[in-house]
Protein backbone atom coordinates (compact mmCIF):
# COMPACT_ATOMS: atom_id res chain seq x y z
CA UNK A 1 0.00 0.00 0.00
CA UNK A 2 2.96 2.52 0.68
CA UNK A 3 4.18 2.17 -2.39
CA UNK A 4 0.96 2.59 -4.26
CA UNK A 5 0.76 5.95 -2.26
CA UNK A 6 4.43 6.48 -3.21
CA UNK A 7 3.70 5.94 -7.05
CA UNK A 8 0.34 7.37 -7.00
CA UNK A 9 1.85 10.98 -5.25
CA UNK A 10 4.58 10.90 -8.01
CA UNK A 11 1.81 10.53 -10.76
CA UNK A 12 -0.04 13.12 -9.86
CA UNK A 13 3.36 16.00 -9.29
CA UNK A 14 4.03 14.88 -12.90
CA UNK A 15 0.69 15.55 -14.07
CA UNK A 16 0.78 19.02 -12.03
CA UNK A 17 3.91 19.44 -13.67
CA UNK A 18 3.54 18.74 -16.96
CA UNK A 19 0.16 20.50 -17.25
CA UNK A 20 1.76 23.51 -16.06
CA UNK A 21 4.25 23.59 -18.64
CA UNK A 22 1.52 22.74 -21.02
CA UNK A 23 -0.15 26.05 -20.40
CA UNK A 24 3.11 27.87 -21.71
CA UNK A 25 4.22 25.18 -24.69
CA UNK A 26 0.89 23.76 -25.53
CA UNK A 27 -1.54 26.48 -25.46
CA UNK A 28 0.79 29.01 -26.05
CA UNK A 29 3.29 27.43 -28.80
CA UNK A 30 6.72 28.55 -26.40
CA UNK A 31 8.80 25.61 -26.23
CA UNK A 32 10.62 25.78 -23.11
CA UNK A 33 13.69 23.91 -21.94
CA UNK A 34 13.99 25.24 -19.06
CA UNK A 35 10.86 24.83 -16.88
CA UNK A 36 12.30 22.38 -14.62
CA UNK A 37 13.67 25.97 -13.08
CA UNK A 38 10.18 26.99 -11.68
CA UNK A 39 9.81 23.52 -10.23
CA UNK A 40 13.25 23.89 -8.39
CA UNK A 41 12.10 27.64 -7.22
CA UNK A 42 8.75 26.78 -5.85
CA UNK A 43 10.66 23.83 -4.35
CA UNK A 44 13.43 25.43 -2.61
CA UNK A 45 10.79 28.31 -1.37
CA UNK A 46 8.58 25.89 0.18
CA UNK A 47 11.03 23.52 1.52
CA UNK A 48 13.09 26.47 2.97
CA UNK A 49 10.43 28.16 5.11
CA UNK A 50 8.57 24.73 5.99
CA UNK A 51 11.87 24.10 7.79
CA UNK A 52 11.79 27.37 9.35
CA UNK A 53 8.79 25.68 10.94
CA UNK A 54 5.87 27.93 8.57
CA UNK A 55 3.26 25.08 8.24
CA UNK A 56 3.58 24.02 5.19
CA UNK A 57 0.29 24.96 3.25
CA UNK A 58 0.90 28.68 3.91
CA UNK A 59 4.10 27.81 2.19
CA UNK A 60 2.41 26.80 -1.27
CA UNK A 61 1.30 30.25 -1.92
CA UNK A 62 4.69 31.58 -1.48
CA UNK A 63 6.03 28.68 -3.80
CA UNK A 64 3.92 29.60 -6.24
CA UNK A 65 4.31 33.72 -6.08
CA UNK A 66 8.12 33.05 -6.00
CA UNK A 67 8.32 30.84 -8.91
CA UNK A 68 5.76 33.06 -11.16
CA UNK A 69 8.02 36.17 -10.39
CA UNK A 70 10.90 34.36 -12.07
CA UNK A 71 8.43 33.14 -14.83
CA UNK A 72 7.26 36.77 -15.54
CA UNK A 73 11.11 37.99 -15.45
CA UNK A 74 12.05 35.42 -17.71
CA UNK A 75 8.54 35.79 -19.72
CA UNK A 76 9.43 39.36 -20.20
CA UNK A 77 12.94 38.84 -21.56
CA UNK A 78 11.80 36.50 -23.84
CA UNK A 79 8.83 38.00 -25.87
CA UNK A 80 11.28 39.11 -28.27
CA UNK A 81 12.56 35.75 -29.05
CA UNK A 82 10.84 33.06 -31.14
CA UNK A 83 11.07 29.28 -31.69
CA UNK A 84 14.16 27.89 -31.34
CA UNK A 85 15.70 30.79 -29.76
CA UNK A 86 12.92 30.70 -27.11
CA UNK A 87 14.20 27.14 -26.20
CA UNK A 88 17.67 28.49 -26.16
CA UNK A 89 16.92 31.16 -23.97
CA UNK A 90 14.98 29.01 -21.59
CA UNK A 91 17.43 26.55 -21.31
CA UNK A 92 20.05 29.06 -20.36
CA UNK A 93 17.82 30.40 -17.38
CA UNK A 94 17.21 26.82 -16.53
CA UNK A 95 21.08 26.58 -16.14
CA UNK A 96 21.40 29.35 -14.46
CA UNK A 97 19.02 28.46 -11.74
CA UNK A 98 21.01 25.84 -11.19
CA UNK A 99 24.31 27.44 -11.17
CA UNK A 100 23.14 30.03 -8.77
CA UNK A 101 21.60 27.26 -6.26
CA UNK A 102 24.88 25.02 -7.17
CA UNK A 103 27.13 28.54 -5.56
CA UNK A 104 25.09 29.96 -2.84
CA UNK A 105 25.73 28.36 0.54
CA UNK A 106 22.21 29.71 1.61
CA UNK A 107 20.58 27.23 -0.52
CA UNK A 108 22.33 24.70 0.39
CA UNK A 109 24.73 24.39 -2.30
CA UNK A 110 25.97 21.03 -4.35
CA UNK A 111 24.48 19.05 -0.75
CA UNK A 112 20.91 20.58 -1.55
CA UNK A 113 18.25 20.66 1.44
CA UNK A 114 17.45 17.66 3.43
CA UNK A 115 15.49 16.80 6.43
CA UNK A 116 12.57 18.55 5.09
CA UNK A 117 9.58 18.39 7.71
CA UNK A 118 6.51 15.85 7.01
CA UNK A 119 3.48 18.22 6.29
CA UNK A 120 1.55 17.11 8.79
CA UNK A 121 -0.96 15.69 6.05
CA UNK A 122 -0.04 12.30 7.02
CA UNK A 123 0.70 10.03 3.73
CA UNK A 124 -3.00 9.73 2.41
CA UNK A 125 -3.95 13.16 3.26
CA UNK A 126 -0.85 14.21 1.27
CA UNK A 127 -1.47 12.00 -1.59
CA UNK A 128 -4.55 13.63 -2.10
CA UNK A 129 -3.83 17.31 -1.73
CA UNK A 130 -1.12 16.29 -4.86
CA UNK A 131 -4.17 14.25 -6.61
CA UNK A 132 -6.97 17.32 -6.20
CA UNK A 133 -4.55 19.72 -7.02
CA UNK A 134 -3.65 17.92 -10.11
CA UNK A 135 -7.24 17.42 -11.21
CA UNK A 136 -8.03 21.34 -10.15
CA UNK A 137 -5.53 22.43 -12.57
CA UNK A 138 -6.50 19.73 -15.27
CA UNK A 139 -10.00 21.30 -15.21
CA UNK A 140 -9.04 24.62 -15.21
CA UNK A 141 -6.95 24.27 -18.28
CA UNK A 142 -9.63 22.29 -19.86
CA UNK A 143 -11.96 25.09 -19.50
CA UNK A 144 -8.97 27.97 -19.89
CA UNK A 145 -8.45 26.08 -23.53
CA UNK A 146 -12.51 26.27 -24.07
CA UNK A 147 -12.33 30.46 -23.26
CA UNK A 148 -11.69 33.29 -25.47
CA UNK A 149 -8.19 33.49 -23.72
CA UNK A 150 -7.58 29.20 -25.29
CA UNK A 151 -9.03 30.70 -28.31
CA UNK A 152 -6.26 33.72 -28.28
CA UNK A 153 -3.41 30.86 -27.37
CA UNK A 154 -4.16 28.59 -29.88
CA UNK A 155 -3.81 31.84 -32.57
CA UNK A 156 -0.69 33.00 -30.83
CA UNK A 157 0.80 28.84 -31.34
CA UNK A 158 -0.28 28.96 -34.61
CA UNK A 159 1.01 32.35 -36.32
CA UNK A 160 1.84 34.76 -33.50
CA UNK A 161 2.24 37.68 -36.19
CA UNK A 162 -1.14 37.52 -37.65
CA UNK A 163 -2.73 37.31 -34.20
CA UNK A 164 -0.84 40.60 -33.38
CA UNK A 165 -2.08 42.14 -37.10
CA UNK A 166 -5.74 41.21 -35.54
CA UNK A 167 -5.14 43.48 -33.11
CA UNK A 168 -4.73 41.46 -30.19
CA UNK A 169 -1.40 41.98 -27.73
CA UNK A 170 -0.22 38.87 -28.22
CA UNK A 171 2.81 40.05 -25.72
CA UNK A 172 -0.20 40.32 -22.73
CA UNK A 173 -1.42 36.77 -23.42
CA UNK A 174 2.00 34.91 -23.58
CA UNK A 175 3.25 36.85 -20.45
CA UNK A 176 -0.39 35.38 -18.79
CA UNK A 177 0.88 31.94 -20.39
CA UNK A 178 4.50 32.13 -18.58
CA UNK A 179 2.78 33.00 -14.98
CA UNK A 180 0.23 30.82 -15.22
CA UNK A 181 2.10 27.85 -16.22
CA UNK A 182 5.44 29.25 -13.66
CA UNK A 183 3.40 29.18 -10.87
CA UNK A 184 1.98 26.25 -10.82
CA UNK A 185 5.46 24.55 -11.50
CA UNK A 186 6.49 26.15 -8.73
CA UNK A 187 3.18 24.84 -6.77
CA UNK A 188 4.39 21.41 -7.98
CA UNK A 189 7.53 22.23 -6.61
CA UNK A 190 6.51 22.77 -3.25
CA UNK A 191 5.13 19.21 -3.85
CA UNK A 192 7.49 17.49 -5.41
CA UNK A 193 9.82 19.21 -2.22
CA UNK A 194 7.95 17.72 0.84
CA UNK A 195 7.02 14.12 -1.14
CA UNK A 196 10.85 13.34 -1.21
CA UNK A 197 11.85 15.72 1.52
CA UNK A 198 15.16 15.69 -0.10
CA UNK A 199 16.18 18.30 -2.95
CA UNK A 200 19.57 19.47 -4.43
CA UNK A 201 20.70 21.31 -8.08
CA UNK A 202 20.58 18.14 -9.28
CA UNK A 203 16.17 17.57 -9.11
CA UNK A 204 15.92 20.86 -11.30
CA UNK A 205 18.55 20.82 -14.07
CA UNK A 206 18.16 19.90 -17.99
CA UNK A 207 17.65 16.36 -17.48
CA UNK A 208 14.06 17.75 -15.68
CA UNK A 209 13.34 19.88 -18.33
CA UNK A 210 13.61 17.38 -20.92
CA UNK A 211 11.49 14.97 -19.19
CA UNK A 212 8.75 17.23 -18.73
CA UNK A 213 8.93 18.84 -22.38
CA UNK A 214 8.80 14.99 -23.49
CA UNK A 215 5.37 14.21 -21.37
CA UNK A 216 3.62 17.72 -22.63
CA UNK A 217 5.22 16.62 -26.18
CA UNK A 218 4.33 12.63 -26.02
CA UNK A 219 1.10 13.33 -24.32
CA UNK A 220 0.53 15.74 -27.32
CA UNK A 221 1.05 19.77 -27.27
CA UNK A 222 -1.86 21.31 -25.83
CA UNK A 223 -4.11 17.90 -25.39
CA UNK A 224 -5.05 17.91 -21.30
CA UNK A 225 -5.92 14.22 -21.45
CA UNK A 226 -2.86 13.10 -23.49
CA UNK A 227 -0.84 14.76 -21.13
CA UNK A 228 -2.18 13.28 -18.37
CA UNK A 229 -1.43 9.85 -19.75
CA UNK A 230 2.07 10.42 -20.44
CA UNK A 231 2.90 12.39 -17.64
CA UNK A 232 1.93 9.32 -15.94
CA UNK A 233 3.64 7.01 -17.73
CA UNK A 234 7.05 8.58 -18.39
CA UNK A 235 6.84 9.45 -14.77
CA UNK A 236 6.35 6.04 -13.16
CA UNK A 237 9.21 4.40 -15.86
CA UNK A 238 11.81 5.29 -14.19
CA UNK A 239 11.15 4.66 -10.77
CA UNK A 240 10.01 0.91 -12.41
CA UNK A 241 13.31 0.22 -14.68
CA UNK A 242 16.85 1.08 -13.06
CA UNK A 243 17.54 1.58 -16.49
CA UNK A 244 15.58 4.16 -18.26
CA UNK A 245 16.57 6.15 -14.99
CA UNK A 246 19.94 5.74 -15.73
CA UNK A 247 19.43 7.11 -19.33
CA UNK A 248 16.47 9.27 -18.68
CA UNK A 249 18.62 12.48 -20.52
CA UNK A 250 19.17 10.00 -23.46
CA UNK A 251 15.93 8.03 -23.59
CA UNK A 252 13.81 11.05 -23.38
CA UNK A 253 15.60 13.48 -25.61
CA UNK A 254 14.81 10.38 -28.43
CA UNK A 255 11.51 10.27 -27.56
CA UNK A 256 11.37 14.05 -27.82
CA UNK A 257 12.87 13.63 -31.05
CA UNK A 258 11.05 10.81 -32.55
CA UNK A 259 7.31 12.08 -31.51
CA UNK A 260 8.43 15.83 -33.21
CA UNK A 261 9.49 13.67 -36.22
CA UNK A 262 6.71 11.17 -36.69
CA UNK A 263 3.95 12.77 -34.94
CA UNK A 264 3.81 15.92 -34.34
CA UNK A 265 0.47 15.99 -31.91
CA UNK A 266 1.90 13.22 -29.45
CA UNK A 267 -0.48 9.96 -28.59
CA UNK A 268 -3.30 11.93 -28.75
CA UNK A 269 -3.13 12.66 -31.98
CA UNK A 270 -1.76 9.04 -32.85
CA UNK A 271 -5.00 7.77 -31.29
CA UNK A 272 -7.43 10.58 -33.05
CA UNK A 273 -5.41 8.87 -36.34
CA UNK A 274 -6.29 5.78 -35.64
CA UNK A 275 -9.67 6.16 -34.32
CA UNK A 276 -10.75 7.93 -37.59
CA UNK A 277 -9.46 5.18 -39.95
CA UNK A 278 -10.91 2.40 -37.34
CA UNK A 279 -14.30 4.33 -37.51
CA UNK A 280 -13.97 4.91 -41.31
CA UNK A 281 -13.00 0.96 -42.23
CA UNK A 282 -16.46 0.13 -40.82
CA UNK A 283 -19.15 -0.44 -42.96
CA UNK B 1 -12.82 67.40 -43.74
CA UNK B 2 -10.64 65.64 -41.84
CA UNK B 3 -7.85 63.13 -42.65
CA UNK B 4 -7.96 59.36 -42.25
CA UNK B 5 -5.03 58.82 -43.43
CA UNK B 6 -1.51 61.05 -43.46
CA UNK B 7 1.58 59.37 -45.38
CA UNK B 8 4.75 61.86 -44.68
CA UNK B 9 8.04 61.63 -46.13
CA UNK B 10 8.11 57.88 -45.68
CA UNK B 11 11.46 56.02 -46.33
CA UNK B 12 12.56 52.60 -45.65
CA UNK B 13 15.97 51.20 -46.37
CA UNK B 14 16.64 47.60 -45.91
CA UNK B 15 20.40 47.35 -46.30
CA UNK B 16 21.08 48.64 -49.76
CA UNK B 17 17.76 48.78 -50.46
CA UNK B 18 15.69 51.32 -50.55
CA UNK B 19 12.36 49.79 -50.39
CA UNK B 20 10.55 53.22 -50.06
CA UNK B 21 11.38 57.00 -50.67
CA UNK B 22 9.99 59.84 -49.62
CA UNK B 23 6.68 58.16 -49.59
CA UNK B 24 3.55 61.14 -49.38
CA UNK B 25 0.11 60.87 -49.83
CA UNK B 26 -3.15 61.42 -47.79
CA UNK B 27 -6.65 59.61 -47.51
CA UNK B 28 -9.55 61.58 -46.78
CA UNK B 29 -12.70 59.84 -45.23
CA UNK B 30 -14.41 57.71 -47.53
CA UNK B 31 -11.91 57.85 -50.51
CA UNK B 32 -11.14 54.72 -52.44
CA UNK B 33 -7.37 55.10 -53.38
CA UNK B 34 -5.59 52.48 -55.68
CA UNK B 35 -1.99 52.11 -54.93
CA UNK B 36 0.05 50.78 -57.81
CA UNK B 37 3.02 50.31 -59.36
CA UNK B 38 5.29 47.28 -61.06
CA UNK B 39 6.82 44.50 -59.02
CA UNK B 40 8.99 45.54 -56.12
CA UNK B 41 7.95 49.36 -55.92
CA UNK B 42 7.75 49.02 -52.34
CA UNK B 43 3.92 49.00 -51.75
CA UNK B 44 3.79 46.48 -49.40
CA UNK B 45 6.66 47.90 -47.37
CA UNK B 46 4.80 51.15 -47.50
CA UNK B 47 1.30 49.01 -46.47
CA UNK B 48 3.72 47.51 -43.99
CA UNK B 49 4.94 50.86 -42.24
CA UNK B 50 1.07 52.09 -41.78
CA UNK B 51 0.86 48.74 -39.87
CA UNK B 52 4.01 48.88 -37.89
CA UNK B 53 5.53 45.55 -38.85
CA UNK B 54 8.50 47.45 -40.59
CA UNK B 55 9.32 51.03 -38.64
CA UNK B 56 10.75 53.36 -41.36
CA UNK B 57 14.07 55.33 -41.24
CA UNK B 58 12.34 58.26 -42.06
CA UNK B 59 8.81 60.02 -42.09
CA UNK B 60 5.46 58.99 -40.05
CA UNK B 61 2.65 57.93 -40.51
CA UNK B 62 -0.86 59.48 -38.82
CA UNK B 63 -4.19 57.95 -38.26
CA UNK B 64 -7.36 59.83 -37.70
CA UNK B 65 -4.97 62.81 -37.40
CA UNK B 66 -2.87 60.86 -34.67
CA UNK B 67 0.88 59.88 -35.11
CA UNK B 68 0.99 56.43 -34.88
CA UNK B 69 4.85 56.38 -34.71
CA UNK B 70 4.74 54.96 -31.39
CA UNK B 71 2.46 52.81 -31.38
CA UNK B 72 2.58 48.80 -31.34
CA UNK B 73 1.39 46.82 -34.19
CA UNK B 74 -1.58 45.59 -32.05
CA UNK B 75 -2.43 49.08 -30.90
CA UNK B 76 -2.42 50.56 -34.49
CA UNK B 77 -5.01 47.94 -35.05
CA UNK B 78 -6.84 49.15 -32.23
CA UNK B 79 -6.78 52.50 -33.31
CA UNK B 80 -9.09 51.45 -36.74
CA UNK B 81 -6.92 49.84 -38.94
CA UNK B 82 -7.17 46.23 -40.69
CA UNK B 83 -5.00 44.96 -43.17
CA UNK B 84 -5.80 41.99 -45.55
CA UNK B 85 -1.82 40.70 -46.79
CA UNK B 86 -0.50 39.77 -49.98
CA UNK B 87 0.70 36.44 -48.62
CA UNK B 88 -2.16 34.94 -46.98
CA UNK B 89 -1.53 33.59 -43.53
CA UNK B 90 -4.58 31.49 -42.09
CA UNK B 91 -4.47 30.33 -39.21
CA UNK B 92 -3.74 26.48 -40.69
CA UNK B 93 -5.14 25.02 -37.68
CA UNK B 94 -8.70 27.00 -37.57
CA UNK B 95 -11.40 26.57 -39.89
CA UNK B 96 -12.38 30.04 -41.78
CA UNK B 97 -15.06 30.56 -39.83
CA UNK B 98 -13.39 30.28 -36.70
CA UNK B 99 -9.96 32.39 -38.76
CA UNK B 100 -12.66 35.09 -39.32
CA UNK B 101 -15.07 34.70 -35.51
CA UNK B 102 -11.72 35.46 -33.89
CA UNK B 103 -11.21 38.79 -35.54
CA UNK B 104 -14.63 39.77 -35.05
CA UNK B 105 -13.94 38.90 -30.86
CA UNK B 106 -12.06 42.24 -30.37
CA UNK B 107 -13.90 43.17 -27.71
CA UNK B 108 -13.58 40.03 -25.83
CA UNK B 109 -10.06 39.62 -26.43
CA UNK B 110 -9.05 43.06 -25.82
CA UNK B 111 -8.54 42.73 -22.16
CA UNK B 112 -6.19 39.52 -21.95
CA UNK B 113 -7.19 38.50 -18.17
CA UNK B 114 -11.13 39.56 -18.67
CA UNK B 115 -10.79 36.99 -22.10
CA UNK B 116 -10.64 33.61 -19.50
CA UNK B 117 -14.59 34.38 -18.83
CA UNK B 118 -15.76 34.63 -21.77
CA UNK B 119 -16.86 30.99 -23.29
CA UNK B 120 -19.72 31.79 -25.63
CA UNK B 121 -18.73 32.01 -29.26
CA UNK B 122 -21.82 31.89 -30.93
CA UNK B 123 -22.12 35.65 -31.90
CA UNK B 124 -18.60 35.94 -33.27
CA UNK B 125 -19.63 32.73 -35.38
CA UNK B 126 -22.56 34.22 -36.87
CA UNK B 127 -20.85 37.76 -37.39
CA UNK B 128 -18.25 35.68 -39.23
CA UNK B 129 -20.71 33.59 -41.64
CA UNK B 130 -21.68 36.81 -42.56
CA UNK B 131 -18.19 38.12 -43.70
CA UNK B 132 -17.66 34.78 -45.38
CA UNK B 133 -21.04 35.05 -46.89
CA UNK B 134 -20.07 38.51 -48.33
CA UNK B 135 -16.76 37.54 -49.78
CA UNK B 136 -18.61 34.22 -51.39
CA UNK B 137 -17.54 31.87 -49.06
CA UNK B 138 -20.19 30.56 -47.49
CA UNK B 139 -19.74 26.98 -48.69
CA UNK B 140 -16.03 27.13 -47.22
CA UNK B 141 -16.78 28.73 -43.78
CA UNK B 142 -16.12 25.06 -41.81
CA UNK B 143 -13.25 23.63 -44.10
CA UNK B 144 -9.43 23.95 -42.98
CA UNK B 145 -7.23 26.40 -44.45
CA UNK B 146 -4.71 23.48 -46.29
CA UNK B 147 -7.55 22.17 -47.81
CA UNK B 148 -8.59 25.15 -49.86
CA UNK B 149 -6.67 27.14 -52.62
CA UNK B 150 -5.47 30.46 -52.97
CA UNK B 151 -8.47 32.25 -54.26
CA UNK B 152 -10.38 31.48 -51.32
CA UNK B 153 -7.35 31.99 -48.81
CA UNK B 154 -7.54 35.69 -50.64
CA UNK B 155 -11.02 36.52 -49.65
CA UNK B 156 -10.79 35.36 -46.06
CA UNK B 157 -8.30 37.68 -45.70
CA UNK B 158 -10.47 40.22 -46.93
CA UNK B 159 -13.10 38.94 -44.46
CA UNK B 160 -10.69 38.70 -41.41
CA UNK B 161 -9.90 42.30 -41.90
CA UNK B 162 -13.37 43.61 -42.29
CA UNK B 163 -14.63 41.86 -38.96
CA UNK B 164 -11.65 44.28 -36.90
CA UNK B 165 -14.67 46.86 -38.47
CA UNK B 166 -11.74 49.16 -39.30
CA UNK B 167 -11.97 53.27 -40.08
CA UNK B 168 -9.38 52.57 -43.11
CA UNK B 169 -9.09 48.89 -44.72
CA UNK B 170 -5.61 48.39 -46.33
CA UNK B 171 -6.01 45.53 -48.91
CA UNK B 172 -2.70 44.03 -50.27
CA UNK B 173 -3.73 42.77 -53.63
CA UNK B 174 -6.80 41.02 -52.81
CA UNK B 175 -7.66 39.91 -56.30
CA UNK B 176 -4.38 37.88 -57.30
CA UNK B 177 -5.15 34.47 -57.36
CA UNK B 178 -8.19 34.65 -58.07
CA UNK B 179 -10.32 33.85 -61.34
CA UNK B 180 -11.98 36.40 -63.63
CA UNK B 181 -15.22 35.83 -62.14
CA UNK B 182 -14.21 35.89 -58.32
CA UNK B 183 -12.20 38.92 -59.11
CA UNK B 184 -14.84 41.56 -60.26
CA UNK B 185 -17.31 39.67 -57.50
CA UNK B 186 -14.78 40.67 -54.89
CA UNK B 187 -13.97 44.35 -56.64
CA UNK B 188 -17.76 45.19 -56.98
CA UNK B 189 -17.63 43.98 -53.48
CA UNK B 190 -15.05 46.46 -52.37
CA UNK B 191 -16.76 49.20 -54.68
CA UNK B 192 -19.87 48.33 -52.75
CA UNK B 193 -18.06 48.94 -49.14
CA UNK B 194 -16.33 51.97 -50.50
CA UNK B 195 -20.33 53.55 -51.37
CA UNK B 196 -21.23 52.76 -47.63
CA UNK B 197 -18.92 54.90 -46.22
CA UNK B 198 -15.72 52.65 -45.90
CA UNK B 199 -12.30 54.62 -46.63
CA UNK B 200 -9.86 51.86 -48.59
CA UNK B 201 -6.50 51.79 -49.44
CA UNK B 202 -6.31 49.15 -52.41
CA UNK B 203 -2.82 47.53 -53.83
CA UNK B 204 -3.57 45.99 -56.75
CA UNK B 205 -1.65 44.69 -59.92
CA UNK B 206 -5.32 44.09 -61.47
CA UNK B 207 -5.71 47.02 -63.66
CA UNK B 208 -8.79 46.58 -65.32
CA UNK B 209 -10.44 46.19 -62.11
CA UNK B 210 -8.47 49.06 -60.53
CA UNK B 211 -9.41 51.65 -63.15
CA UNK B 212 -13.29 50.29 -62.69
CA UNK B 213 -13.48 50.99 -59.25
CA UNK B 214 -11.11 53.14 -57.58
CA UNK B 215 -11.30 57.22 -58.54
CA UNK B 216 -8.51 57.96 -57.43
CA UNK B 217 -4.73 56.57 -57.92
CA UNK B 218 -1.35 56.50 -56.19
CA UNK B 219 1.57 55.37 -57.94
CA UNK B 220 4.81 54.37 -56.75
CA UNK B 221 7.98 53.04 -58.74
CA UNK B 222 11.11 51.85 -57.32
CA UNK B 223 9.75 53.51 -53.81
CA UNK B 224 9.30 56.82 -55.01
CA UNK B 225 5.74 58.48 -55.66
CA UNK B 226 5.54 59.15 -59.42
CA UNK B 227 1.79 60.32 -59.17
CA UNK B 228 -1.40 61.33 -57.31
CA UNK B 229 -4.70 62.27 -58.91
CA UNK B 230 -8.03 60.86 -60.68
CA UNK B 231 -7.76 57.79 -62.08
CA UNK B 232 -8.22 58.79 -65.76
CA UNK B 233 -5.23 61.49 -65.37
CA UNK B 234 -2.92 59.93 -64.13
CA UNK B 235 -2.65 56.82 -66.74
CA UNK B 236 -1.85 59.95 -69.15
CA UNK B 237 1.09 60.52 -67.34
CA UNK B 238 4.16 59.13 -69.62
CA UNK B 239 5.86 58.04 -66.40
CA UNK B 240 3.30 56.21 -65.28
CA UNK B 241 2.83 54.68 -68.20
CA UNK B 242 6.17 53.60 -69.03
CA UNK B 243 6.82 52.73 -65.44
CA UNK B 244 4.08 50.77 -65.04
CA UNK B 245 2.43 49.44 -67.86
CA UNK B 246 5.82 49.66 -69.57
CA UNK B 247 7.11 46.62 -67.33
CA UNK B 248 3.85 45.14 -66.99
CA UNK B 249 2.77 44.64 -70.82
N1 LIG C 1 12.10 42.38 -45.25
C1 LIG C 1 12.82 42.78 -46.33
N2 LIG C 1 14.17 42.70 -46.32
C2 LIG C 1 14.89 43.09 -47.38
N3 LIG C 1 14.37 43.60 -48.50
C3 LIG C 1 13.03 43.70 -48.59
C4 LIG C 1 12.18 43.29 -47.50
N4 LIG C 1 10.91 43.51 -47.87
C5 LIG C 1 10.94 44.02 -49.10
N5 LIG C 1 12.22 44.15 -49.55
C6 LIG C 1 12.63 44.70 -50.83
O1 LIG C 1 12.02 45.97 -50.94
C7 LIG C 1 11.59 46.19 -52.27
C8 LIG C 1 10.11 46.50 -52.27
O2 LIG C 1 9.39 45.32 -51.97
P1 LIG C 1 7.80 45.30 -51.78
O3 LIG C 1 7.43 43.94 -51.42
O4 LIG C 1 7.41 46.39 -50.89
O5 LIG C 1 7.30 45.62 -53.26
P2 LIG C 1 5.82 45.55 -53.85
O6 LIG C 1 5.58 46.84 -54.52
O7 LIG C 1 4.85 45.13 -52.84
O8 LIG C 1 5.97 44.41 -54.95
P3 LIG C 1 4.90 43.35 -55.47
O9 LIG C 1 4.04 44.09 -56.45
O10 LIG C 1 5.74 42.32 -56.15
O11 LIG C 1 4.17 42.83 -54.31
C9 LIG C 1 11.97 44.94 -53.05
O12 LIG C 1 13.19 45.21 -53.69
C10 LIG C 1 12.13 43.90 -52.00
O13 LIG C 1 13.07 42.94 -52.41
MG1 LIG D 1 3.60 43.55 -52.59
Amino acid sequence: MAYEITLLTTIAISVLFALSLNFISGFCGQISLGHAAFLGTGAYTSAMMTKASIPFLVTLPAAALSAAALGFIIGLTSLRVRHDFLAITTMGAGFLFVGIIRQQDFFGGEIGIAGIPATGLGRIGFMSLCMSLAALFALFSIAVRRSWMGFVFASIADNEDVTRILGINASAYKLIAFVIGTATAGVAGALYAHHFRFIGPDSFGFVESVSVLAMVIVGGIGSVTGIIFSAAILSVMPLMFQFIDDYKLLLYSALLFFMMRFSPDGLAGLFKRAFRKYAGERP
Amino acid sequence: MNNVLEVIDVTVRFGGVTAVAGANFTMKKGELLGFIGPNGAGKTTLMRVITGIVKPQEGHISLDERDLSSLSINERINCGLALAQQIVQPFQDMSLLDNVALACGSTKTRNAIKSMFYTDRSEERQRAAELLHMVGLEDAANSMPSTLPLGYLKRMEVARALALDPHLLLLDEPLAGLNQNEARGLADLIQTLNNNGQTILLIEHNLREVMRICPLLYVQDNGRPIAYGPSKEVMQIAEVRSAYLGKAE
